[in-house]
């Protein structure tokens, strides 16, 4: 369970919003929304315990973040960035064997147990064949998938992803959702950013907005991403519609 | 897939294996080479001599043991320790193409042990310089680099490098102008271009604990210090303690470079190649890339001083064949692409 209490963030001297309350936890998915600038990545990094927060606290299974050792941490909540290509040309198989490291003894380096944790990682998403493979020579779906199978190397029970679709294509989007959704059916706890309303409307169990510095909404898909919200954060029309399966869907709206 | 990682383990432990009976190959011709040419079987009698305690006949032994193999232990400690600070360095800065020379903790290094000479301290005292020097530099360099906080770090950090290594450059020049053209001169110059020939039994023993020093937390860290390859955030989230890490490494890295500059002089390249050739070897991850750039670097450095004693009828200074040598071989390691790299 991952809470933050009337948390405010930001860096030093340069506050990015106050007010946040949230809460996720096992089973569950927080989808985070909001326009560029409005602090999603600050929010991340304060849940991550990479900065500090400002104000209020964040408490993981109830026990004060900032309290936490750093590899006591990372056996907590882990961090799924987005995928980018890396100086070092590591093998899928070495990057998710990092994920192992808040395991291991200070002075010691990966185990067989940990090889075969982080296989099993690899299998669970489907990327198994991929182990030897350079993690700079796959797709950009497959490397986002190796990032969360480092977090489920990681063994934390909690995942935070930093907008774990973009820029993909649409058949990686489907595939990388498709992997975060059996996430949430096994009892994770995950916390995503997404620029999509309707990828929100169909991962979220709450939907987190953030704007003009403070939490604008926070609620089930439904009562958060309507279109008067939307408009409002985004400043420009928006229009949600239903089709005739019944699901909604986000668009400009032209009136 | 079981296969695979019985395969990469394998192949990292069979080059390790074959690297080691490099060294040991490198030493022997170490050895044997120089003006006064040994045998390698009278080489190998004498040592396996003075293992159990009965000393063969004088010149042999004296030529060996006195000047021979303290310079062989020399070339092997300063090429070892050159090459895991340029791996190091690389990899903190999370950049294949940083090393000690680029960075300026050579020309730091080097301007504090030509002070020392400079001030007539002891040798000890121009190592503790040449440390204190080399330090600041790298502490200079990143900090500059983090206060421009530019989108491309890696540039900004070359580019601080390249103006912290030319006001230390500058310092030197300062230092040789100041110097007494008739007896420090000479050596400073000498000294800037890299060499081991003055090298003593007792130079060996000062800076054999410094570069163990250096690489006995480097080897105990080893995968942590892999992870911070990823970047702060993603090396902290991953439960590494990157700014105790950092130190660590950053003192370790540049302690190992300053014994190795303040005995043998500035020599360039090694820092910068032997990490790539390792890396080509057994692959990007800094646990195998530490133990396979030190042999490599020692193997490399006693071959190229055995070269230096033996090519020409003067001493030909060490800067000059690792650049020499280098220069090529780092532009066919870019040819190859971002293989090298990897």
């Amino acid at each position: 369970m991952l809470e933050a209490r009337a948390l405010a963030i930001g860096y030093h001297r340069h506050p990015v919003a106050s007010g946040i309350d949230v809460s996720v936890g096992r089973g569950e998915i927080l989808c985070l929304l909001g326009p560029n600038g409005a602090g999603k990545t600050t929010l991340f990094k304060t849940l991550l315990g990479l900065i500090p927060a400002l104000e209020g606290e964040v408490r993981i299974d109830g026990k004060p973040l900032a309290t936490l050792p750093r590899p006591a941490l990372a056996r907590a909540i882990a961090y799924v960035p987005q995928a980018q290509t890396m100086e070092f040309a590591y093998t899928v198989l070495d990057l998710v064997l990092m994920g192992r490291t808040a395991h291991l003894g200070p002075f010691a380096g990966p185990r067989a147990i940990d090889r075969e944790r982080a296989e099993t990682a690899l299998a669970d998403l489907g990327i198994l064949s991929l182990a030897g493979t350079e993690a700079n020579r796959i797709s950009g779906g497959q490397r986002q998938l190796c990032l969360i199978a480092r977090a489920l190397a990681q063994d934390a029970p909690l995942i935070v992803m930093d907008e774990p679709t973009a820029s993909l294509d649409l058949g990686n989007r489907i595939l990388v959702l498709d992997r975060v959704h059996a996430l949430r059916d096994r009892g994770y706890g995950v916390v995503l950013s997404t620029h999509d309303p309707d990828q929100a409307r169909e991962l979220a169990t709450r939907v987190a907005i953030m704007a003009a510095g403070r939490l604008a909404a926070y609620g089930s898909p439904s009562e958060t991403l309507t279109a008067e919200m939307l408009t409002s954060i985004y400043g420009t029309p928006v229009g949600v519609e239903r089709t005739e399966s019944g699901r909604s869907v986000t668009m400009a709206s032209r009136v | 897939m079981p296969p695979l990682r019985a395969d990469s383990a394998l192949r990292t432990f069979l080059v390790l294996a074959t690297l080691t009976a490099g060294l040991l190959a490198a030493v022997l011709v170490g050895s044997v080479v120089g003006p006064y040419p040994i045998p390698p079987g009278e080489v190998l009698s004498a040592i396996l001599g003075r293992l159990f305690g009965n000393a063969t006949t004088a010149p042999v032994d004296t030529i060996l043991f006195q000047i021979r193999l303290p310079r062989v232990m020399a070339a092997l400690l300063v090429g070892g320790a050159l090459a895991t600070a340029g791996a190091s360095y690389q990899t903190l800065f999370r950049n294949p193409l940083v090393s000690p020379d680029i960075l300026g903790v050579s020309a730091g290094s080097g301007f504090g042990a030509v002070l020392g000479i400079l001030l007539s301290l002891p040798v000890i005292a121009i190592q503790g310089l040449s440390f204190v020097t080399g330090l600041l530099t790298v502490a200079i360099v990143y900090l500059l680099a983090r206060a421009l906080r530019s989108q491309n770090e890696i540039l900004v950090l070359v580019l601080a490098g390249i103006v912290v290594g030319a006001l230390a450059g500058a310092g030197i020049s300062l230092v040789k102008v100041l110097a007494d053209p008739y007896n420090q001169l000479p050596a400073i110059t000498f000294w800037l271009l890299g060499s081991l020939a003055g090298i003593k039994l007792s130079d060996v023993w000062t800076i054999a604990p410094l570069v163990i020093a250096g690489l006995v937390p480097l080897c105990l860290l080893r995968w942590r210090i892999g992870v911070l390859t990823l970047g702060d955030d993603e090396a902290r989230a991953l439960g590494v303690d990157v700014t105790v890490v950092r130190g660590v490494v950053i003192v370790a890295a540049t302690l190992m470079t300053s014994a190795a500059v303040s005995v043998s002089g500035v020599i360039g390249w090694i820092g910068l190649m032997i990490p790539h050739m390792a890396r080509l070897l057994v692959g990007p991850r800094y646990d195998r890339v530490l133990p396979a750039s030190a042999l490599m670097g020692a193997a490399f450095l006693v071959l190229v001083d055995a070269l230096a004693r033996s090519a020409a009828r003067i001493e030909i200074p060490l800067g000059l064949l690792t650049a020499l040598i280098g220069a090529p071989a780092f532009v066919w390691l870019l040819a190859r692409g971002r293989r090298g790299w990897s």
